[in-house]
């Protein structure tokens, strides 16, 4: 579960990680000046509340310097579409917006910690240059990056922070001062393992003109799998597209893509092939689908009813490999849902395994528009086929 | 020969009471497998149809002389239960349990650690994954037993073995095998999330040490590094054949595609055409599609 930078930055807040003096979150038609106040003095600074990288370049950032300029500055970003380098031509709604006070700086550094799959371990990644792209730079020079691990069990270690200090130029005289940055990387670490993240990013991370560590921005992601050690940050969820949630909720892994083929199939891996096949047909998948190994006539009725949510499909391909589940049982459940739904589009179906003949006649049998194929190949080709309306060539 | 598992396996299923352990407890005994006890706190004294259960894994090790266990509790106690078996003893755990937090793995992971430091390798299978399988003698998992096929009808040797990230595209590529007559020493599962037991590269180990593993086949997908890891350890120490296919070749990245660890993370090295690149480069034969997985391993055996 991604978070909006403001869920972000009040989760740091409670590990006393310092981050700039805000007003909160206005979504609509609030009063400004009761969060400008919150703020405290001029000059503050409005923010976009998207998760998308490069929000700054795209406008979603405005610096303003009094009420007026902040009221525009609210009424300007919310409803709009940001379109920034990540998000694509169709850009991303904005529903909220920060408020928040500027902060001097003299420096701007990066911090992250993520986990580093290779090694099984959560890593602390420090460089001394904030507003870097990470990847560039582990290409470019990879010896500019500090890189720690952090013992899921105790955490960030004082000596492992206290050389991240000297790395990054942050060791001062003052050892008070010292003893307050160790505590900031510390508190990070702590925060990621207590939280459950996947990811928590502060960039940029900046050194104030009183010298203190500050989260100018800050991401975090959570581990879906965690929530349940977690009930208080559930309310927080607000990423994916509304199709995605309802999916989510019903237990189905959903995906929407830009392609007119909708997907139905058992199983994560299966389903990316099964996409993987129809763009090899020369066709485009509308989404990935995968409808768990259980599936049952609700779920499989959820599916369609999700897929043809999506207006750009002309036709759907199920794709099922019973295992456990018996075809039999999967036609049925296919043969109601078609009737559920009144389906418009074509539909073809592959079934294989635990009674795939069984399930095969009784689809023949419904009398449904439903095409039913037996081989993987042909009934991907079939699918695009019905979606471009003229039969398409062989692959080999 | 097979690896980590043959017919004389002994295995008990921890969290045997639910509905998803007891169902599969009684396909595996069907299948085959040497099935000798079960465990649920509370429920010890009771039975299974004829299989006993006990409130420990201690319990159920001593009484039983278990080796292996298959794991089906749900995930927020999932992995505590891998750390019981691993601490009583239990060699081979194959975790099915879909779900567990990362950092619960990662703090599992570390204990496996200490534990193979005293008494040796611990082969955790998973999680998140539909077990293994040596066709005809032991099944510990979700598969259905019935798509697989031991023998091949080539020669007398000409078997794969096969590991896979997936659950359905293993049986996909299985019964694409099986139809081709082209048996099958182990398949193994090990899983979909982004932390795991055991890897590619030490299955992939396992089975270049296997006399009767002609030739791997590996099914992999896009997120992290682990297929190239393997097709390094190919290129570097291996004699037999390795085959690959990888999945999500149309995953858009940032995406988490059903599976925990499916996602393309770390920029364009994680995506699929990347790994195939790497993997071609390595020497692996890659299958071009999903439905082309079978008839690349034949060829591979038919040039051999």
């Amino acid at each position: 579960m991604k978070l909006e930078e403001f869920q972000a930055k009040e989760l740091l807040a409670r590990y006393q990680i310092p981050v700039p003096p805000n007003g909160g979150v206005l979504t609509q038609g609030e009063d400004i000046s009761n969060a400008l106040r919150r703020c405290g003095p001029a000059p503050w600074v409005i923010k976009a509340q998207v998760q998308t990288g490069g929000r700054g370049k795209a406008g979603g950032i405005l610096l303003v310097k009094t009420p007026a300029q902040a009221r525009e500055a609210v009424q300007s970003l919310l409803g709009k579409k940001l379109v920034t380098a990540q998000t694509g031509a169709e850009g991303i709604l904005v529903r909220r917006v920060l408020v928040e006070k500027t902060v001097e700086i003299k420096r701007e550094l990066y911090t992250s910690i993520a986990i580093d799959r290779k090694k099984g371990m959560p890593i602390l990644i420090a460089i001394a240059k904030g507003g870097v792209e990470v990847e560039e730079l582990a290409q470019s020079s990879p010896e500019s990056i500090a890189k720690l691990e952090i013992d899921p069990m105790s955490g960030l270690e004082t000596y492992q922070a206290r050389s991240l200090l000297f790395t990054l130029g942050l060791y001062s005289t003052d050892s008070k001062l010292n003893q307050e940055r160790i505590q900031f990387f510390k508190n990070c670490a702590q925060a990621f393992l207590n939280l459950d993240c996947s990811l928590l990013e502060i960039n940029p991370l900046a050194v104030t003109s009183e010298d203190q560590l500050i989260a100018l921005d800050a991401k975090i992601i959570l581990d879906d799998n965690a929530l349940f050690r977690h009930p208080e940050l559930k309310i927080m969820e607000s990423g994916g597209s509304a199709l995605e949630q309802q999916a989510k909720r019903a237990g189905i892994s959903y995906i929407a893509l830009k392609g007119n083929i909708g997907c139905l199939v058992n199983g994560a891996g299966l389903a990316m092939a099964t996409m993987d096949l129809i763009k090899q047909c020369g066709g485009d998948p509308a989404n990935f689908l995968d409808v768990g190994g259980g599936a049952n006539l609700a779920q499989v009725t959820k599916a369609f009813k999700i897929i043809l949510s999506d207006k750009n499909v002309k036709t759907i391909l199920v794709n099922i490999f019973g295992g456990i589940m018996k075809c039999d049982l999967v036609a049925e459940g296919i043969i109601a849902a078609v009737k559920e739904v009144n389906l418009t589009v074509p539909l073809v179906v592959r079934l294989e395994g635990n009674r795939a003949e069984e399930g095969l006649r009784l689809l023949t049998q419904s009398r449904l528009n439903i095409v039913s194929i037996k081989e993987l190949k042909d009934a991907a080709q079939k699918a695009v086929e019905l979606a471009c309306g003229v039969p398409t060539p062989t692959f080999s | 020969m097979s690896i980590l598992i043959d017919k004389n396996t002994r295995v008990i299923t921890q969290g045997i009471t639910g509905e998803a352990g007891s169902y599969h407890t009684g396909a595996c005994k069907e299948y085959g497998t040497k099935i000798v006890g079960g465990v649920s706190p509370g429920k010890g004294g009771t039975f299974l149809e004829d299989v006993p259960i006990f409130n420990t894994v201690r319990e159920a090790v001593q009484k039983t002389g278990a080796e292996a266990s298959m794991i089906y509790v749900p995930a927020p106690f999932a992995a505590d239960a891998i750390l019981e078996a691993a601490f009583t003893g239990v060699k081979v755990i194959v975790c099915i349990t879909e779900g567990i937090p990362v950092l619960d793995m990662i703090r599992v992971k570390e204990k496996l650690k200490q534990i193979e430091l005293n008494s040796g390798k611990v082969w955790l299978i998973g999680p998140n994954c539909p077990g293994i399988i040596t066709p005809e003698e032991c099944k510990i998992g979700i598969m259905p037993g019935s798509i697989h096929r031991r023998t091949s009808a080539l020669r007398t040797k000409g078997q794969v073995g096969v590991v896979s990230r997936s659950g359905t595209l293993t049986y996909e590529a299985v019964w694409q095998l099986t139809q081709l007559e082209i048996g099958q020493t182990t398949v193994v599962g090990i899983g979909g999330d982004p932390i795991l037991g055991s890897g590619f590269t030490e299955i992939v180990e396992l089975f270049e040490k296997d006399p009767e593993t002609e030739m791997v086949l590996l099914i992999g997908e896009i997120g992290g590094s682990q297929e190239e890891e393997a097709a390094l350890y190919f290129k570097e120490h291996m004699t037999k054949p390795l085959i690959s296919f990888i999945a999500g070749k149309t995953a858009p990245e940032g995406k988490r595609m059903g599976h925990a660890g499916a996602i393309i993370e770390g920029g364009s090295k994680e995506t699929a055409q990347s790994k195939i690149t790497f993997l071609k480069s390595m020497g692996v034969h890659i299958a071009p599609s999903p439905t082309e997985i079978g008839v690349t391993v034949q060829k591979v055996l038919k040039s051999r």
